[in-house]
């Protein structure tokens, strides 16, 4: 077993789990300057517009957006869960933790689509059919803007992470894990953290601007 | 495994405050007190989640080099905006 999972470019099992982590992180790095662009943007913008952003801020659900939060975390805590269940050689936990992480993950998405349809709704929508009863009704347009394309990049990136879980959960129960051979699973978890942390940015930047 | 836990219970409690600080009106604290929590979640999930903490040390320089970067980024892009002259200034 231990000699199959072993890929002979690698000395031992450690370097190519090491291999895999660096692998990942390297990607990670890439993904951090990718979202960083947008949060560049809207630290400029928001030093622009203050007034704007905390007029858009306020129309934002902040329950439903906690509650996302919530579900994320613990998205993150299931995963650990799995990834735990993975290296100490458990199938069953790790399929179980695996498709919780995954309903999680849905049920973020499912929020989320409940709150841009509310959105669209309301006419908050960045374009010609925008509407809002504000002194700043211009220039949040930006803040809504920066809105719907970081939140719209973080969910693409939720689906992506589904599908990577949904493949992960199928080889997990087909029983491609072990305590020698568990990298996929690990590193899956740390794009699923990743993903996570870009959130714990998004909220309060989002959603908590202007204080009530 | 006992500590993943702690860091859960850590982070929901962290949550909670961010929301709660949002209702109190700290004026021009507000806004690094809510990022200072955010900071202080992320990390909590980088180490611990992650497995930073437990990593070697090339996994260290490899997470922090992107957390680097994107402060440079950030830092030299905004030290341009705070330095432009008047024709930049708009009315709030």
């Amino acid at each position: 077993m231990s000699d199959r999972d072993l890929s002979h470019q690698f000395e031992d099992l450690q370097q190519q789990s090491e291999s895999a982590d660096m692998g990942m992180w390297v990607f990670l790095v890439t993904e951090v300057l990718f979202f960083g662009g947008l949060f560049l943007a809207y630290a400029v913008y928001r030093t622009l517009y203050p007034g704007a952003f905390e007029a858009g801020s306020r129309l934002m659900d902040i329950p439903l957006g906690a509650l996302n939060t919530a579900v994320l975390l613990t998205s993150s805590l299931t995963m650990v869960l799995a990834v735990h269940a993975a290296e100490e050689g458990h199938k069953k936990p790790l399929v179980r933790y695996l498709i919780l992480t995954m309903i999680l993950g849905v049920v973020f998405l499912g929020i989320k689509g409940f709150e841009y349809h509310h959105k669209f709704v309301e006419h908050l929508i960045p374009g010609p059919g925008f509407e809002m009863d504000s002194v700043h009704r211009q220039h949040a347009q930006i803040f809504f803007s920066l809105y719907f394309t970081m939140t719209g990049l973080h969910a693409l990136h939720m689906i992506i992470g589904l599908g990577v879980m949904t493949v992960i959960a199928i080889l997990a129960a087909r029983g491609r894990f072990s305590r020698t051979y568990s990298n996929p699973v690990r590193i899956a978890g740390l794009y699923w953290h990743f993903v996570d942390v870009v959130w714990i940015f998004l909220f309060p930047l989002l959603y908590l601007v202007g204080t009530r | 495994m006992k500590r993943i836990w702690q860091i859960y219970v850590a982070l929901m409690v962290l949550l909670v405050a961010t929301v709660g600080v949002a209702y109190v009106h700290l004026g021009p604290l507000n806004v690094p007190i809510a990022l200072a929590i955010a900071f202080t979640k992320a990390i909590l999930v980088i180490l611990f989640f992650m497995h930073v903490k437990a990593s070697s040390k090339l996994i260290w320089i490899f997470a922090a080099i992107g957390f680097l970067f994107f402060g440079y980024m950030v830092g030299g892009t905004l030290m341009d905006y705070h330095t432009r002259g008047q024709p930049y200034r708009l009315p709030r």
